[in-house]
């Protein structure tokens, strides 16, 4: 029997999908079990509290959880989040329910026993409920009380040799897509260079330094997989300068329909044939392909790198081997001024350890923005604030045609009075020989 | 820097300010030392809050710091 009656939140079990209230009623229903005999350090209903507050809420139409808090682990400035409600004689179950984030392993690689391992101690120092994983790419285990902090962080650093993540003005946890472990299509080690960066700057992500959150993310090619365009102020994006190998008996193939395009991922529909016109080169953004008298045809000078040809013929097509990224700058969420995407800073850098050239464009850039920067201004803001032409300034990098989204638009590059021979100043008289008043 | 006064300069500041606000974003207290480069200004308000001087506040988005123990959080929070 449920602690509190539900009645609003089991609407929301009713629809098709799978139901966050389902999976905290399962949790709360295997707290009051117990049957592995857990020594619950937390409430053992604070599942059923959870539930209770939330649809309290959902009365009352308005929030009984407060904002923030000072708790935290000592040394760190981020990674725990405090969460306390406003109802704890109500609900004495949630009175402290902070958040703990927890870096997540490279590429989200787990083996079960490690999962197990976390599980078990989030079940014993925690309300059992975890989110896998935020939208930064945490492992965010939800609900424990002040107490707790130390004793879970000392079992999570010393017995699972985990660490926690980025919160608050702080380098959030970086992320980074599977890459080279299982993906043919990475043009770096994305693990390597987000474990590199994750251990050089544990100041910058433990203590906070910065005016507002900054992410970094980690795809090994355009396709982005951990939405680094769209989601960091810096994405690391995998590319290569080279040309797109092309396997012309496999095109053949594609086309006489002896492989299945997208490697059969759209199979569960009859597409009809393959039209290679229709569903490749048509789509090409650049216009940078054709058919030759059987043959496929890139123009790889005017090619992208959008992806899109090498994800639907992967035996065919291929990425080319002079491989790196590109960097990407001031993507965010839509808090404030809306949603951006990131904006093309460095078209290509090799990606070579220990990564200097890479940490130079990074640090310049923080520089900036730390001196820069307004309370709560991320860095796309900064950059739309000052131009892009200051950030290229910072960074020592020098303006390109790479940069111009559109002409006259994106970016606007001023001339600098020193970079035009005699200045703003001109000789009047001569100018007039010329021109009429 | 001369650590100890800058130390003292902030502990000032945030005392003078008690009355209206008790947390602030890290870059007023660049204000505080506007002589000081503001990584050295960042690394000694860390070292403050490690000295247990001072202490972090977050929102989960944004971090705040204010003097140890003071604010309406600190009792409203029953943290010890
Ligand atoms: S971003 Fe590219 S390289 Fe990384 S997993 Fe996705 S498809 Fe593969
Ligand atoms: S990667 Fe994209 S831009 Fe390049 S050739 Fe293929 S479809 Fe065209």
């Amino acid at each position: 029997m449920a602690k509190h009656a539900t009645p609003l939140l089991d609407q929301l079990e009713s629809g098709p999908w799978p139901s966050f209230v389902s999976d905290i009623k399962q949790e709360a229903a295997s707290r009051a079990k117990n049957v592995k005999g857990v020594d619950y350090q937390v409430p053992a209903d604070a599942c059923d509290d959870v539930l209770g507050i939330m649809e309290l809420s959902y009365v009352h139409k308005r929030t009984h959880w407060k904002h923030g808090g000072i708790v935290g682990v000592f040394g760190y400035g981020g990674g725990v989040i405090g969460r306390y409600c406003d109802q704890p004689e109500m609900f004495p179950g949630v009175a402290h329910f902070h958040t703990i984030r927890v870096n997540q392993p490279g590429g989200k690689f787990y083996s079960t026993a490690y999962l197990n391992q976390l599980c078990d101690l989030w079940e014993l120092r925690g309300s059992g409920l975890t989110n896998m994983h935020g939208s930064t790419g945490d492992i965010v285990f939800i609900g424990t009380t002040t107490p707790q902090l130390e004793e879970f962080f000392y079992e999570l650093t010393h017995k699972i040799g985990q660490d926690l993540g980025g919160s608050g003005s702080n380098l959030r946890t970086p992320s980074d897509c599977i890459g080279e472990a299982r993906c043919e299509y990475a043009c770096y080690d994305t693990q390597a260079l987000c474990y590199a960066m994750t251990q050089d700057y544990q100041d910058e992500l433990h203590r906070p330094a910065f005016p507002y959150k900054f992410k970094f993310k980690f795809d090994g090619c355009p396709n982005c997989c951990v939405a680094s365009i769209a989601r960091s102020d810096m994405s690391f994006i995998g590319t290569w300068r080279d040309d797109i190998r092309i396997d012309q008996e496999a095109v053949k193939a594609y086309i006489g329909g002896e492989f299945k395009p997208n490697a059969g991922a759209h199979a569960g529909r009859d597409w009809g044939k393959f039209d290679i016109q229709k569903e490749v080169i048509d789509l090409c953004p650049t216009k940078c392909m054709w058919m030759d008298g059987g043959k496929l045809v890139i123009d790889n000078r005017e090619c992208t790198r959008c992806m899109h040809c090498i994800n639907v013929m992967p035996r065919a097509l291929r990425i080319g081997e002079d491989k790196g990224l590109s960097i990407l700058v001031g993507a965010k969420a839509p808090i404030l001024d809306g949603a951006q995407m990131g904006s093309l800073l460095v078209p290509f850098i090799k990606v070579e350890e220990p990564y200097d050239e890479i940490k130079e464009v990074i640090e310049n850039i923080w520089d900036w923005w730390m001196e820069e920067g307004k309370n709560r201004e991320r860095l796309g803001e900064l950059i739309k604030r000052q131009g892009f032409q200051k950030m290229l300034e910072v960074t020592g990098i020098d303006p390109m045609p790479q940069h111009v989204q559109e002409p006259r638009h994106n970016p606007y590059i001023f001339w600098r009075e020193d970079e035009v021979p005699g200045g703003w100043q001109r000789d009047i008289k001569e100018f007039r020989k010329y021109h009429q008043r | 820097m001369d650590k100890e006064a800058g130390k003292k300069a902030i502990v000032e500041f945030l005392q003078k300010k008690s009355k209206s606000k008790s947390k602030f974003y890290l870059k007023d207290f660049y204000e505080v030392l506007p002589n000081e480069k503001v990584r050295d200004v960042k690394n000694l308000v860390n070292e403050m809050v490690k000295d247990e001087t001072l202490e972090y506040w977050s929102s989960g988005s944004t971090t705040l710091i204010g003097l140890k123990g003071t604010g309406k959080q600190a009792g409203a929070e029953d943290e010890a």
